[in-house]
C-alpha cells in the first residue's frame, strides 16, 4: 500500500470520528467520549499529513504547531465559563484567518494563475475567511465591551454603503477568477480580501450585544464554510466533510436561536432591533412591589416547587455559585428546584447550562422552556435572577410590543414570581416588562450575588 | 481545476451537510456551547492545507513566501484544534448528574 492510500484511509477514519463526536454530544453522558474520539481522529489526519511526500520542509510547520498549541491551551484554561461566547467567538475568527491565510499560500505559490473555477474557488475561500475574521472581531469586542460598545452601530445610509462593498467584493472576484496569472491578478486579491474585511466590520457593527448569540452562531458556521473551501482548493474530501458539519451546526443553531426571538435572520442582521416603528406599547398599570431579602426569605421558605429563571445578568455578577448554594438551602428545606433556561438566554446558546454545571448543579435540574412552561401553573416561587426579555408577558399580550410572538418563559403564571434585579432599567430591547407590575411579582432590587448570599445567610440564620 | 473533481468534491460537499444537519439536530440545547467550540476545534482543520503550504520545497519558485503564509495559517487553525478540543473536554466534565436527595 502506498502512502497516499495510507493517507486517505486515516483521513476517511477521521471522517468517521468527526462524526461520531457530534452523535455522542445528543446526551451529556456520552458527549465527553466523543470529543476525545474526535480530537484522536484530527490528531491522526494532522499526523498522516506530516508524512505526505509533498511536505517537504518543516521549519515553518513546527513554529506553528508550537505557537498554536500553545495559544490554544492557554485559551481552553484560562478562560472563565462566563467568558465562553467571547472565546468562540475569537476562535471563530481564527478559523477564518487560517483560511484565508491557505488561499494566499496557495495563490502566491502559483503565480502561473488557476484557472477561471480554481479562481473562484480561491476568491470564495479567502472572502469567507476575511469576512468570518473581521466580524468575528467585532463580535468579540462587543462582547468583552471593552473596545467598542455592545450597542448597535448605526448611521445613514448603512445598508447602501454595505451593499456597495459587497457589490465591490462580488465584482473583483470576477475580475480576479477571469485572470489568476500573477502580478496582475495580485491587484484584486489584495481589493477583494480588503472589501471583504471592510464587509464583515460592516455587517456586525450595526448588530447589538443581545443579538450576539445569533451572530456568533452564524459566524461559527461561516468559519467551516470557509474550513470547506479551502477544501476544494487542496482538494481534500475531509476538510470539506469537517467544513460542512461545521457549517451544518452553526446555522442549525442560528435558526434555533432566531425562532427562540421570533425573528428572521435578515431581521437581525438588517433590522436593527426595534428600529421599524411598530406603534404604541400598550400602557402599563399597576404598581411595582419591592421587597427586602429577609420578605423573600419568608415566601421561598414556605416554597415547594421553586423555578429559578437565569439570565445574562446572572453572569455578570458571576452569581451562579451563590445561586447553588441558594439551591441547596432550598432543597435542605424540602423544595423541589429547578433551572428554566430560554435558548436566548445569555450570550450564546447554552452558555446558562454551562454556567450552572459549572457551579455544580446537576444538569437533570436544567429544563427547557418548552418543558416548563405547562407545569407553572404548580410552581410556587418563579425566581427571576438577572433576565427581562425572556419572560416579558408583553411579547404573549401586547400586540405593539417589539417582542410580540417571542416565546418565552410564562413566569406569570406562578403563585409568586420573584426578581432579581440590578436596578429598575430596562432589558436589552429596551422595553417595559409588564411583569413587574403584575400583583403576584415581589422586586429584589441589587447585585444578584450579593441578593442571592443574603437569602443564602438567611436560611442559614432561620 | 477538472470538473470531474470538482463535482465529486460537490458530491461529498451535499452529503456531508444532509447528514450534519441529521446529526447536530440531535444534540440537546443544554449542551449547545460545548456543542460550538467543538465545532471551533473541527473547523481547525484547515490546518491541514495549512501544512501543505508550509511544507513546500524550500528555493523553489514562490514557495519559500506561500510557505511564510502555511506557517501563519497552521499557528491560526492550531489554536483552534487545541483550544477548541480543550475548552470542550473542560466544559463537558462539569456536566454532572447528581442523586436526588
Amino acid at each position: 500500500m502506498d502512502l497516499n492510500t495510507l493517507i486517505n484511509i486515516v483521513y476517511i477514519l477521521s471522517a468517521i470520528t468527526f462524526i461520531l463526536g457530534f452523535k455522542l454530544m445528543s446526551s451529556p453522558e456520552s458527549a465527553k467520549r466523543g470529543n476525545l474520539i474526535s480530537g484522536t481522529g484530527m490528531a491522526a489526519a494532522i499526523i498522516v499529513t506530516l508524512m505526505d511526500q509533498h511536505v517537504e520542509r518543516y521549519d515553518y510547520i513546527i513554529i506553528g504547531v508550537a505557537v498554536g498549541a500553545a495559544v490554544g491551551l492557554w485559551l481552553a484554561y484560562k478562560t472563565p465559563m462566563t467568558g465562553m461566547p467571547q472565546m468562540v467567538g475569537l476562535l471563530n475568527g481564527f478559523g477564518g484567518l487560517a483560511s484565508l491565510f491557505v488561499a494566499w499560500g496557495e495563490f502566491h505559490a502559483h503565480p502561473e494563475g488557476q484557472g477561471i473555477s480554481g479562481g473562484l474557488i480561491l476568491w470564495l475561500t479567502a472572502i469567507i475567511g476575511s469576512v468570518t475574521f473581521s466580524g468575528s472581531l467585532i463580535a468579540w469586542a462587543k462582547l468583552e465591551e471593552k473596545f467598542i460598545s455592545g450597542k448597535p452601530i448605526t448611521y445613514n445610509g448603512q445598508q447602501i454603503v454595505t451593499g456597495a462593498i459587497l457589490l465591490g467584493v462580488l465584482a473583483t472576484g470576477v475580475l480576479f477568477a477571469m485572470d489568476t496569472v500573477a502580478p496582475d491578478a495580485y491587484r484584486y486579491f489584495a481589493v477583494f480580501v480588503v472589501l471583504a474585511l471592510a464587509l464583515g466590520i460592516a455587517l456586525v457593527i450595526p448588530i447589538g450585544g443581545a443579538d450576539m448569540p445569533v451572530v456568533i452562531c452564524l459566524l461559527n458556521s461561516y468559519s467551516g464554510m470557509a474550513a470547506c473551501a479551502s477544501g476544494f482548493i487542496i482538494q481534500n474530501n475531509l476538510l470539506i466533510v469537517a467544513g460542512a458539519l461545521v457549517g451544518a451546526s452553526g446555522i442549525i443553531l442560528t435558526l434555533i436561536m432566531c425562532k427562540a426571538m421570533n425573528r428572521s435572520v435578515a431581521n437581525v442582521f438588517l433590522g436593527g432591533f426595534g428600529a421599524a416603528p411598530t406603534g404604541a406599547s400598550a400602557e402599563v398599570f399597576g404598581e411595582i412591589k419591592e421587597v427586602k431579602a429577609s420578605d423573600a426569605y419568608l415566601i421561598l421558605e414556605a416554597a415547594n416547587r421553586v423555578v429559578i429563571v437565569p439570565g445574562y445578568g446572572l453572569a455578570v455578577s458571576q452569581a451562579q455559585h451563590a445561586v447553588r448554594e441558594l439551591t441547596e438551602a432550598l432543597e435542605k428545606n424540602g423544595a423541589d428546584v429547578s433551572f428554566a433556561i430560554h435558548p436566548v438566554a445569555g450570550r450564546m446558546p447554552g452558555h446558562m447550562n454551562v454556567l450552572l454545571a459549572e457551579a455544580n448543579i446537576s444538569y437533570d435540574a436544567m429544563v427547557e422552556m418548552d418543558a416548563i412552561n405547562p407545569q407553572m401553573d404548580s410552581v410556587n416561587v418563579c425566581m427571576i435572577i438577572g433576565a427581562n426579555d425572556v419572560v416579558n408577558p408583553a411579547a404573549q399580550e401586547d400586540k405593539n410590543s417589539p417582542l410580540w410572538g417571542m416565546p418565552i418563559i410564562q413566569a406569570s403564571r406562578a403563585q409568586t414570581v420573584i426578581v432579581m434585579k440590578r436596578g429598575k432599567g430596562k432589558g436589552f430591547a429596551g422595553v417595559e416588562n409588564p411583569l413587574f407590575f403584575k400583583n403576584n411579582c415581589r422586586m429584589l432590587y441589587g447585585d444578584a450575588k450579593s441578593s442571592l448570599q443574603a437569602l443564602v445567610a438567611e436560611f442559614k440564620g432561620g | 481545476m477538472e470538473t470531474t473533481v470538482l463535482t465529486f468534491l460537490l458530491f461529498i460537499l451535499v452529503l456531508a451537510i444532509f447528514l450534519g444537519v441529521e446529526i447536530i439536530s440531535k444534540v440537546p440545547s443544554l449542551l449547545h456551547t460545548p456543542l460550538m467550540s467543538g465545532s471551533n476545534a473541527i473547523s481547525g482543520i484547515t490546518v491541514l492545507g495549512a501544512i501543505v503550504a508550509a511544507g513546500l520545497a524550500k528555493g523553489v519558485g514562490n514557495n519559500d513566501f506561500a510557505a511564510l503564509l502555511g506557517g501563519i495559517a497552521i499557528a491560526l487553525a492550531m489554536i483552534n484544534v487545541v483550544g477548541g478540543y480543550f475548552v470542550t473536554d473542560r466544559m463537558l466534565e462539569m456536566f454532572k448528574k447528581k442523586e436526588k436527595k
